[in-house]
């Protein structure tokens, strides 16, 4: 059975819960409502038999409503299935079921998903933070989280201090242009040297 | 007593089997030559560590071989790979346990000053919180690198005025 056919399935199962089925470069993805998110994961594990959860992950489309979505990477061991599940979370309620009971994977996922983005997870059996300590005041991977880091300090526990950026952010720029657009030493290095000697060939 | 150091002196056909030096200059030729240090691998650093005290590079050749995983019985803290605000007060408490006198190497780029990591995570070099002495560059630095900064520690060791400087209340009470 393909990605498609388990795409279809669980679209007629809960015809009222798919907000929009996509497919792109051989993989299927469903965007479902959040309040249906336990029904479907629950019956793609029991009937459609996705076993396995790859990944539980965030994105924060900041000034976008919703903000934040969350995506479920799924996979059947015994047909070797891909399917992908999105919910979208507004800033204002930013709480999602859990489903570390239905796949026990989740449970550090979604710690990290709340350590990362601060999405709260309902019915977790132990939300606390996973990479950074407890009692740190940020979400550090939010778009709004300045690259170098904020000022926070716990006494005894761990302190942190933004980081020297000399000019940076050294990001790269999300566009199409050549390495010389998007890359900050090329474009950095552009003042100094002729542009034309690094743009790429035709 | 004189603060100006000399080296060992030593004729053999006047002084025999004896020696004549300064105790400055037999503490610091003791010391510098039984550094043990304190492994603090916190990243790829520490590869080049442990590669370092292996045979083929073989920090024992000066004195350096015994890494003591406790504070109390270690010379030289090698603070080798990224240290990351988490782990910093961490380091810094296995710092004050070690007793003095006490030398810091931080190993590679990361424990300098933060290496490639301009993020929020990552303490932007262990000077922040303690003192070092030799700062060791590259990324990992090789064990020749490594090798090179126990020297320039060990000459820097040599240089110093161990009795008169960190042992007062010992020569006031003679």
């Amino acid at each position: 059975m393909t990605s498609d056919e388990m795409s279809d399935k669980l679209r007629d199962a809960f015809p009222a819960a798919i907000i929009d089925q996509s497919r792109f470069r051989d993989e299927s993805t469903l965007r479902i409502q959040a309040s249906a998110l336990r029904d479907v994961c629950l019956h793609a594990r029991d009937t459609l038999g996705f076993n396995y959860l790859v990944d539980l992950s965030s994105v924060d489309h900041f000034g976008d409503e919703p903000r934040y979505e969350v995506v479920y990477e799924l996979y059947s061991m015994k047909d070797c299935v891909h399917l992908r599940l999105k919910i979208s979370v507004s800033e204002d309620d930013c709480t999602v079921a859990t489903v570390s009971d239905i796949w026990p994977t989740a449970d550090w996922h979604e710690r990290e998903v709340y350590d990362m983005m601060g999405i709260q997870f309902s019915n977790h059996p132990d939300l606390r933070r996973i990479l950074m300590w407890d009692g740190y005041p940020y979400h550090p991977l939010r778009k709004d989280f300045p690259l170098q880091g904020k000022q926070s300090d716990m006494p005894g526990v761990a302190f942190t201090e933004p980081a020297p950026l000399a000019g940076g952010p050294f990001v790269t720029v999300p566009t199409d242009g050549t390495t010389q657009v998007r890359e900050p030493r090329a474009r950095h290095a552009g003042d100094l040297v002729p542009p034309e000697k690094f743009l790429a060939e035709p | 007593m004189s603060t100006t150091l000399s080296p060992v002196a030593y004729d053999a056909k006047i002084e025999g089997n004896v020696i004549f030096t300064q105790v400055d200059t037999a503490i610091n030729w003791m010391r510098s030559n039984s550094l043990w240090p304190m492994p603090m691998g916190l990243a790829c650093c520490a590869i080049e560590l442990m590669a370092a005290s292996s045979a083929r590079f073989d920090i024992s050749r000066f004195g350096a071989e015994v890494m003591r995983f406790s504070p109390r019985q270690a010379d030289v803290m090698i603070v080798a790979g990224t240290v990351t605000y988490k782990m910093a007060l961490a380091v810094k408490r296995i710092w004050d346990q070690m007793p003095e006198p006490k030398w810091c190497i931080a190993m590679g780029a990361c424990a300098s000053s933060g290496g490639m990591y301009r993020s929020y995570a990552v303490l932007q070099g262990i000077d922040h919180l303690i003192p070092v002495d030799v700062y060791i560059s590259g990324c990992p630095p090789r064990p020749e690198a490594l090798l090179d900064g126990l020297m320039r520690l060990q000459k820097k060791i040599m240089g110093e005025h161990s009795l008169i400087d960190q042992k007062k209340e010992l020569l006031e009470s003679i």
